[in-house]
């Protein structure tokens, strides 16, 4: 394993979150403040109880959740892409570097840069809301695999695009409104029968759904189904990234 | 001399079905400066970024010191410094920061001493907190050259290092170039500038379409291949030829007071004694000679005219 590879990818990738502190830390923590400002304080003190929490405590998981997926995405999308697009790639690829420690290095630079952003906004969360975490090792597991997989996800977003369009396309197009339509910021339940029905089919409502399992005990879906969903997108996630790392599909020819 | 690069049968077909490699054989030996030279597009980039493991060839071997480039890969890259043709560098990062960053890729413990000596060495040291986009261009290829040299590589690939860089700093970079052969490194550089490849070079391989037409040193290359040309000025203009004289090929030059002859060096019988014989009999009298012989470009612009 070469460790000393492992680490130059993830200091370079931090550093690079360190020169643009106000788009990759303040840019999300300032959107999602304004969430819990408009939804949890303002308009959520005059919405009833949902699920024996008050509305502005019921966002939290959700708006945490977007973040979260939104930023591991476009961290780790970026990171592979800019390279790519500067042509530098070349260095990684023509160092003693295996496809795993490239891996390893990369994601883990998107996946701790979303951990930091996720800690910040619960933190400011509790300034505007109350907040209270039941189960907060669970909380801090699916927090950890949240970040992996959608990092493993946006890796493998960067490597297929060839351009600033195709990277954008899946966080804007399909992972914001399945967050916004999976339960982020309303119970399943609230939704005609037909609309519940489509909803399983959002596999974000899983993912939400289990996050605010560990923070009030209750949630539209089972926490197990919740934890194999998010472990089931992991493990293809993996598969997807090895597949094409191996195939040279985006970076070699 | 020990081969330290062997390439054998090395083909290379891309997904458009453009072949840019067609079999080919080389064998690089320990610290020679050997440069690829070719017209745009011969395969020059190709073989040496599959060498280094960009590009995944289509068929073929590659060996650097005895060992396979795939299966080994991570010992031969560990060998191989690359500096590539283009600028291809995080234009917001700073020198010192992203030389040493090159140097972790390669499983390298970070070592400020040695980057601040290969700064030293090319002058780069002034500008190790500078961010890579307040660079010149020139200064950006010895970034990408200290970077080759983090991680003290045995073989360097320069593709293009010339290119884009102005008379001065080219006679520097080749400077630093026989200084990295005389340290030990083996060089293979990639050029299209037959002056570079005649100034700095050992050996010279020529490629045009993906096939390697010559490899040899490159003094003996100008001596097999090159004509060599006899200038004989004379004390007064001729208006003809002599007929005794037709049967050489001469040309006459500079308004008949110079005539030309193109013999082979090489050849027993080079044909200037009976030459100047002839021209003796004829009355003709010379004022001066000089020989030529043919350029380096000459020979490479003939072998890529005929492949």
């Amino acid at each position: 394993m070469n460790f000393y590879a492992i680490r130059a990818i993830y200091f370079h990738e931090m550093d690079r979150m360190r020169r643009t502190i106000g788009q990759s830390i303040l840019s999300p923590v300032i959107s999602t403040s304004l969430y819990f400002i408009v939804f949890g304080s303002v308009i959520g003190s005059m919405i009833p109880e949902l699920d024996g929490v008050s509305y502005g405590s019921f966002i939290v998981p959700g708006l945490l959740m977007l973040t979260l997926l939104t930023q591991s995405i476009s961290n780790s999308a970026f990171g592979i892409f800019f390279p790519k697009f500067t042509g530098s790639i070349y260095e990684v690829l023509a160092a003693p570097v295996s496809s795993l420690e490239i891996i390893i290095g990369f994601v883990g630079a998107s996946a701790t840069k979303s951990l930091i952003v996720g800690i910040i906004i619960l933190l400011t969360a509790s300034f505007f809301v109350e907040l209270k975490i039941q189960y907060p090792l669970l909380m801090l597991f699916l927090l950890i695999l949240t970040c992996l997989t959608f990092s493993l996800f946006g890796f493998l977003i960067g490597l297929l695009s060839n351009n600033f369009e195709q990277l954008q396309v899946v966080p804007l197009i399909i992972i914001t409104p399945l967050v916004f339509l999976g339960g982020s910021l309303y119970t399943i339940e609230m939704l005609p029968e037909f609309w519940q029905k489509v909803s399983y089919f959002n596999p974000v409502v899983y993912l939400i759904n289990g996050m605010r399992w560990s923070f009030y005990g209750a949630s539209d879906i089972n926490i197990f189904i919740s934890v194999v969903s998010l472990v089931g997108f992991l493990v293809a996630c993996i598969v997807g990234v090895a597949i094409v790392i191996s195939k040279g599909y985006g970076v070699k020819n | 001399m020990q081969n330290v690069v062997s390439i054998k049968k090395l083909s290379k077909i891309y997904d458009n079905d453009f072949q840019a490699l067609k079999n080919i054989t080389l064998d690089i030996k320990k610290n020679e400066i050997i440069a690829l030279l070719g017209p745009n597009g011969a395969g020059k980039t190709t073989m040496i970024s599959i060498i280094c493991g960009i590009v995944i060839p289509t068929s073929g071997s590659v060996t650097v010191d005895n060992f396979d480039i795939i299966k080994d890969y991570r010992r031969t890259r560990s060998l191989i410094g690359l500096v590539p043709q283009e600028l291809s560098l995080e234009q917001f990062e700073y020198v010192f920061n992203n030389v040493s960053y090159t140097r972790g890729l390669y499983g390298k413990a970070p070592n400020p001493s040695l980057i601040e000596k290969i700064l030293k060495d090319l002058s780069l040291w002034d500008k190790r907190n500078s961010r890579i986009n307040e660079l010149s261009g020139g200064m950006k290829r010895r970034v990408l050259i200290a970077k080759a040299l983090s991680h003290e590589p045995s073989v360097l690939f320069l593709d293009e290092p010339s290119a884009g860089v102005d008379v001065e700093l080219r006679q520097e970079m080749w400077q630093v170039i026989k200084d990295l052969r005389n340290s030990g490194v083996t060089i293979i550089l990639t050029t299209h500038y037959i002056e570079e490849a005649e100034a700095i070079a050992d050996r010279v391989a020529v490629i045009n379409k993906g096939e390697l037409l010559v490899v040899d040193n490159t003094s003996d290359l100008v001596k097999s291949m090159g004509q060599k040309t006899l200038v004989i000025d004379l004390q007064e203009a001729i208006q003809a030829l002599p007929s005794k004289l037709e049967s050489y090929n001469l040309t006459v030059l500079n308004n008949g007071l110079s005539i030309s002859y193109n013999y082979d060096s090489s050849s027993k019988q080079t044909g200037i004694t009976s030459l100047l014989q002839d021209m003796k009999e004829t009355g003709l009298k010379l004022k001066d000679l000089k020989t030529e012989q043919s350029s380096l470009e000459n020979i490479f612009v003939e072998l890529v005219r005929e492949n």
